[in-house]
This record gives C-alpha cells, structure tokens and sequence, in this order.
C-alpha cells in the first residue's frame, strides 16, 4: 500500500510507480489519495506502463475521505 | 501624472520579440488589421451608437457593418448576430436564453463532457433552479477527445430535453467533433443546438450545422473584450436578465472593438487555407519531434481530425505547474490543463473526460506571427525544461 493521501500531482504517481518498480509482475499494490488528479492519472499511467487497474473505491475514513486504486503490476 | 507614456508614439514600429509566445487560445496577438480598423474606428465610430446625431449614426453604422460581415464569414442574416462583452458571456447567454425560452419544452439541457467550463457552468447554473426534474445530461467522449455522436442523438430524443451544446472543436486538444451528425440528430429531435465555434472561427471553416454559434476575437486576432453570438432566426428564446435596448447583451460593446473584430475575421477568412497549411506543418512538427526528444510523453487529441493551430500533450511524472515556468524563464509562453496549473487544484475536465494524463500537460497555440524558429526554440529547450522538472522531484529511472 502506498499512503499518499495530502500529496499533490504528480507526487502520488511517482510514489506508486517507485513501489510498483520493485514487484513481481501480477503482484498488486493500492495507492491511497486525496488529490482530485490522481484518479485520472494512475490509469493514464497505468495504461501507458502496461499495468492493469484492478479497483477503485471511495473512502469515508474518520480522518478524510480518500479513493483508493488497486493496480495489478504488468509483465 | 500622466498615464499616457510621452515616449510613445504609433508610428514607431514595435521591438522584436525577445520571447516565444505559444499560448494563443483565446489569446492571440492583435491582427495588423484589427489594429488599423480599431485606429479608425475610434476616429469614425467613438460614439455611443444609440443617438440622433449624426456622430452616433456613424457609430451605428460601423457596429452594423461589423454585424454584416460577421454574418457573412459565419453563413447568417446580419441581424441574427450579436456582440458580447467576452466569449463567456456570449456562451452563458445563449444556454440561459435559450433553456429559458424552452422551458414548456422541458428542462434538460445535453452537452458533451468537453465543452468550455462556461458552457457547463451555465448548464449546471440553469438545471440548479429550474426545480428537481432538471437535469444536465452528460455525453462522454474517447480517447482522442470526440464525443460519441450516438450517444448524444440519443441523449437528444429523451423527453424534455430543452437546450443542446456541442463544440465545434476542442480549444484544449484540437479535435474536431461531429457536429453535423449531432445537429441533423437535434433537427430531427426538435432541439435548438448551440455550438461553439471559439476555437475555430478565424481558423477553421465551420459548417452551417447550428442553430446558435459562439465565437471569440481574441481568439482570431481581434481585440479581447468582444465575442460573437448568433442565433438563428426561429430560435425560441426568453432574455433571462432585465430588458435593455440591446437585447442580447445589455449595454452593449464597444464599437470600436466589435469593427476591428469584425474586420479581423473577414482578414483570416481571406488567407485561411495559406494560414491553415503553414500551421498544421509546424503543429506536426511538434507531434513527431516531442515524443521522439522526450520520454514518456502522451501526445493528446485527434492525430488529423483536428485544428490546425492546437497541439497538446503530457508528460509522465511531470508538476505541470513548474514545467510552464521552467519554459517561460527560457523565454517561453505555453498553455497548461494541468491541476498544479489552476487554481481550484482539479485538472482539466477535458483531460479527465478522455482518460489520459492531466499532469505534466503542456498546451500550445498557435498564431499568425508564430514562425518555425519559435517552434524550433520551443523544440530545443523542452527536453532540457523537462528533465529538470523530473530531477527535482527525483523521478529517475521511473
């Protein structure tokens, strides 16, 4: 999981593809993020990098409300 | 103290510019023709057009000779067009009037997802207080920004639909949408279609496929402070603000403007297919240099059906934000759809609607004074801009 909840654009793109360098092909791994752009773009990353998007939910947490996208690492 | 510069004088030339301006959406320079018809508009046409005398009559007489030769370039009657105080302004009025006017109709107001925020915004403004029936039904678009003009005949036929907005192109992209399926679908449908043409007049020939068209001078070369409001004779509509001699836009616009505008569209019409091959060639050089100079960069809209003057694109793991000031201390003006960029932090919506990346985005515009030297600049500081940006948020290998 990769918390990037108060991070702007693109820093919770760049900490999520730091963290998806280092797992095996069809492993998985969640980003946590509060900025209005990430839901855009870690698909567009996603896409552009061969990673397939497996979910994505909305969080009411008692400390904020974040999305949450799940990414299954491409081989 | 005097606020006119005493070093000033009209008949010295202008210094060449020292930077590359690429940011002309709605922005462009001053046509040399709109600057010799406003010259003599101020002279022939200072006066307040509504009066007896003869000085306002000569006023009134440029204003209308302006409405004429718009009307000529757009394909309308002279007094089907109007003058606006801006291109928003025109765009709020055209959906409010015409949702107004059509309110027995029904209360639902279709756009596609790309449409100026001003058309949205005043979608959203009209459908908030015309009670819980109302609604502001969105049609999607791909991946190249189009929208599917199915979907939106068939958001058309639904019940109570009373007002349609679709652009003629995509300011932000370029490309160029279905207008004339969507409008043939809207005629059959009964419903009035309003399009925007801010991008593209001056530009582009824009098909007759409309019943009300909006247009932007400072968008063709004219001054700001003037857009273009058409409406079709036969369109239902209902002024949704108190009641003024100009009917349209109360208090009306500054003659002198509206003439230059005029005077400019007509000049871009004159040369538009010389203007539209010399663009699109430095418009592709762009498409084909960036991404092969740049890693990781998306280049962003439709690769043919498009404007001639648009290219867009985005680069991976890139604040937007510090990119364009990265290439404006190279000496550089660029556009950006960017979040980092604006400042209510959400990206574009036009970026978001077509799913490709809205960070790192850089938007370029081009005018007629831009020459492939400008663009070879642009081409030769970017990798640099870019690699700088990506360094310091120590993107790496990524």
């Amino acid at each position: 999981m990769v918390d990037a909840r108060g991070l702007r654009c693109p820093i919770p793109v760049i900490r999520l593809a730091r963290r998806a360098q280092d797992l095996d092909p069809g492993e998985l791994v969640t980003v946590w993020s509060t900025d209005p752009a990430a839901v855009h773009d870690v698909p567009a990353w996603a896409r552009m990098r061969g990673h397939a998007i497996e979910g994505s939910v909305d969080v009411d947490a008692a400390d904020g409300a974040f999305t949450a996208i799940t990414v299954r690492v491409g081989g | 103290m005097s606020v006119v510069d005493p070093g000033f004088s009209p008949a010295s030339p202008p210094p060449p510019p020292a930077r590359v301006h690429l940011d002309a959406g709605g922005n462009a320079r001053l046509h040399p023709l709109a600057r010799q018809g406003l010259e003599q508009a101020l002279t022939e046409g200072w006066a307040e057009p509504h009066r007896l005398h003869s000085e306002s009559r000569r006023a009134a007489a440029l204003l209308w000779g302006a409405r004429e030769a718009v009307a000529g370039a757009v394909g309308a009657k002279t007094e089907e067009v109007h003058f606006a105080p801006s291109h928003v302004a025109a765009l709020h009025a055209a959906v409010r009037a015409v949702a107004l006017g059509r309110r027995r109709a029904g209360t639902t107001i279709v756009t596609s997802a790309v449409e100026r925020a001003a058309v949205l915004d005043a979608a959203r403004f009209v459908t908030a207080r015309a009670g819980a029936d109302a609604r502001h039904d969105v049609v999607g678009v791909d991946g190249t920004g189009m929208v599917d003009a199915d979907a939106f005949a068939a958001a058309l036929t639904a019940p109570g639909v009373a007002v349609a907005a679709l652009q003629h192109s995509n300011g932000e992209v370029g490309t160029i949408q279905p207008v004339r399926a969507v409008h043939a679908a809207a005629r059959a449908a009964g419903v009035p279609l309003v399009v925007d043409a801010g991008a593209a007049l001056g530009h582009a020939v824009v098909p007759e496929d409309w019943d009300v068209l909006t247009g932007d001078s400072a968008d063709w070369g004219g001054p700001s402070g003037v857009g273009v409001l058409v409406v079709r004779r036969g369109v239902r509509f209902t002024a949704d603000w108190p009641e003024d001699a100009d009917s349209w836009f109360p208090g009306g616009v500054s003659v002198p403007s509206a003439f230059a505008a005029a005077v400019a569209l007509q000049a871009c019409a004159d040369d538009l297919a010389a203007q539209d091959s010399r663009r699109r060639a430095l418009v592709d050089l762009v498409r084909t240099r960036v991404p092969q100079l740049v890693p990781d960069v998306e280049m962003v809209g439709d690769p043919s059906n498009r404007l001639p003057h648009v290219v867009t694109f985005s680069c991976l793991f890139v604040d937007g934000e510090a990119l364009v000031s990265e290439l404006d201390r190279a000496g550089i003006a660029v556009g950006s759809g960017s979040a980092c960029t604006s400042s209510a932090l959400e990206p574009s919506h036009v970026l978001a609607a077509m799913g490709v990346l809205t960070h790192g985005n850089v938007r370029i515009g081009i005018d007629r004074t831009t020459t492939r030297e400008d663009v070879e600049r642009f081409l030769a500081v970017l990798p640099t801009a870019v690699a700088t940006v990506r360094g310091m948020l120590g993107v790496g290998s990524l």
